[in-house]
């Protein structure tokens, strides 16, 4: 019955004209040439901003013999901004497709909260010995696996079951996070100021507290996931007109839902391990993303995201660290920020 | 031809659908009818894979819709539900050209286009096509869901109440242009219908649903007549002969 879908002859006038009718990302050449003007703009931003971080009130004069390692230690502060922009941008966009809903973030999962008890309990049953040399890889390794292990068994368990839903599986991942939160910081309530104090210091997220050590591990599963979202890209578009057109359209909804959150779960872990919680980052990086890409194609949701992102992160630690010389509350900022970006929105469109 | 064996779905224990046993033939229009809760839905769903049956099979062209490959069944059949609500913004011709996704996969050729605009011009969505989902009228943004649906160029096409929220010009429009789609393009069409007389007015055959059954299936005039009717909606309903075929009067 094929060849019956064909235009018959002379039963349809088709008008077409190739150079000006297609459904390409972008319905108008001025809304494309927006989009890689912008682009450009937050890639050259964030890269000055990168390039301040480095360089720019260096106590030490070039030339001399301590100026490169001075580089290398804010080298390594650079590298863990870079991946935890790749991890939160991507992961929030690709979560708020899945879950046609742009207010929530991956955090919601738990993720945050599990991080917190892990080094809460540390610190609570081992002290505070223990605690300070629990940095090495094998805890950041221990940290990723755990992380990643309570999505995959929530993930696993509530969408392959019989009433498996989205929203079920949000709100048990708001109510295991919340049952987290309320066990740590019940611990930190028994723990003598001293320790709660080196704690404290470790829960705030900071690039800073990055150990380079992790970063031969943390590189490659970033790209390796990044890359898996790129490539399923035209797989996203799809998914984001919702499961049953998804599924009219060949896709096997419940298959990929799993995959990409897996990979999502993947990124968070390494983020969160790396540098800390980061509530509401993901969110504004995600929503200033659609502001400045007016389309649905993530293709070009990604390179848009991780623009914004780095820029985001870099020039915040710039101004915080170099311009107001406050340092340690870069991340209180993009939180605060976040926070009424986050309101805004909700404000705006009345609705969750 | 869909092939329905003994296909089933119970949401409780006094809420059972099926088993359902019926064979819907090829080309034309076929409308489900029935009061509410009859199944009609569930039926069509099952169909279109977007609901799991608890018993039974469902074939369509020969191909077992719960064990066949989403992907090779996309290209045979599509389903579209009554309530579509999308986050991201997306214009007449994108959403329309998601309709090519089973067979270009997202990378559009020359021909996908061609298609693309051929459905956009049959649906007179043409000087729309750029125009933003969220700028349109119910009646245009239905008639564009419709359009995306066709463009996936599948040779059944299951549409859940596609009159619904529609004024009486737009739904007129809407049976044309289906009708004209069985016509031309040789669609076999079944969509669940809530107003007989647009059921009887525009299809080829009609298939009647009650407490989880298939009441009775046959052509418009087979259908169409007083005592059938009424036993299936339990209300009275009178059938006379108008100009253009039976009318129901209820």
């Amino acid at each position: 019955m094929r060849e019956l879908a064909s235009p018959h002859p002379g039963s349809l006038e088709v008008t077409f004209h190739p150079q000006h009718r297609s459904a390409t990302a972008f319905p108008s050449k001025e809304e494309e040439r927006r989009y890689w003007l912008l682009l450009v703009t937050f890639i050259a931003l964030g890269v000055l901003a990168s390039y301040g971080l480095l360089m720019y009130n260096n106590p030490v004069p070039v030339d001399s013999p301590s100026f490169l390692p001075v580089v290398r230690r804010r080298m390594t502060a650079l590298v863990a901004m870079l991946i935890a922009a790749v991890c939160q941008s991507l992961s929030t966009v690709t979560f708020q497709t899945i879950t046609h809903n742009r207010l929530i973030t991956p955090s919601l999962l738990g993720f945050e909260a599990l991080y917190a008890t892990i080094h809460t309990s540390t610190m609570f049953f081992f002290g505070v010995g223990t605690f300070i040399s629990y940095s090495g890889v094998e805890s950041f390794i221990f940290q990723v696996v755990m992380m990643v292990l309570l999505s995959l068994i929530l993930y696993g368990w509530l969408l392959s079951g019989k009433y498996g839903n989205l929203q079920l599986m949000l709100l048990v991942g708001i109510i295991i996070g919340t049952g987290l939160r309320s066990v740590s910081s019940f611990m930190r309530r028994l723990l003598a100021p001293s320790e709660f104090d080196i704690l404290q210091a470790r829960l705030f997220a900071s690039v800073n507290h990055s150990d380079a050590s992790f970063f031969p591990l943390a590189i490659p599963i970033v790209c390796v996931a990044a890359f898996l979202l790129f490539a399923r890209s035209k797989n996203l578009n799809v998914i984001s007109l919702g499961k049953d057109i998804a599924t009219s359209l060949g896709v096997n909804h419940q298959h990929s839902l799993l995959f990409t959150l897996t990979l999502v779960s993947l990124l968070m872990a390494v983020s969160t391990a790396l540098v800390g919680p980061l509530t509401f980052y993901g969110f504004l990086v995600a929503t200033l993303s659609y502001q400045a890409t007016r389309t649905y194609d993530h293709r070009y949701l990604f390179p848009m995201a991780l623009a914004i992102g780095f820029l985001m992160i870099t020039g915040a630690y710039f101004l915080m660290y170099h311009v107001f010389s406050a340092q340690g509350v870069v991340s209180v900022i993009i939180e605060l920020f976040g926070g009424i970006a986050f309101i805004m929105v909700v404000l705006r469109k009345g609705t969750l | 031809m869909i092939k329905i064996e003994n296909a089933g779905k119970s949401y409780a224990d006094d809420v059972q659908i099926g088993p359902l046993k019926i064979d819907i033939p090829k080309a034309g229009i076929t409308s489900l009818i029935g009061p509410n809760g009859a199944g009609k839905s569930t039926a069509l769903l099952m169909i279109g894979r977007l609901l799991n049956m608890d018993h039974g099979h469902i074939s369509v062209a020969d191909m077992d819709v719960s064990s066949a490959h989403s992907k090779d069944l996309a290209k045979i059949v599509t389903i579209l539900r009554q309530e579509n609500h999308f986050v991201t913004r997306l214009t007449v011709r994108q959403l329309v050209g998601f309709g090519r996704f089973p067979y270009s996969q997202g990378r559009l050729t020359r021909e996908d286009e061609v298609i693309i605009s051929k459905y956009i011009d049959f649906f007179g969505l043409s000087c729309l096509e750029n125009r933003y989902l969220d700028e349109l009228s119910g009646g245009q943004r239905q008639r564009a869901y419709v359009a995306m649906v066709l463009c996936q160029e599948t040779e059944y096409v299951l549409l859940d109440e596609p009159l619904n929220n529609l004024d009486i010009a737009r739904s007129v429009d809407m049976m044309k242009h289906l009708r004209d789609a069985s016509n031309r393009f040789g669609r076999t069409i079944l969509t669940v219908m809530h107003d007989i007389n647009f059921a009887a007015k525009y299809s080829d055959r009609i298939c009647a649903m009650k407490d989880g059954k298939i009441a009775a299936f046959g052509t418009v005039e087979e259908i169409m007549n007083t005592e059938t009717l009424t036993d299936i909606f339990e209300t009275s309903i009178e059938i006379i002969d108008g100009p253009s075929g039976p009318v129901a009067i209820y």
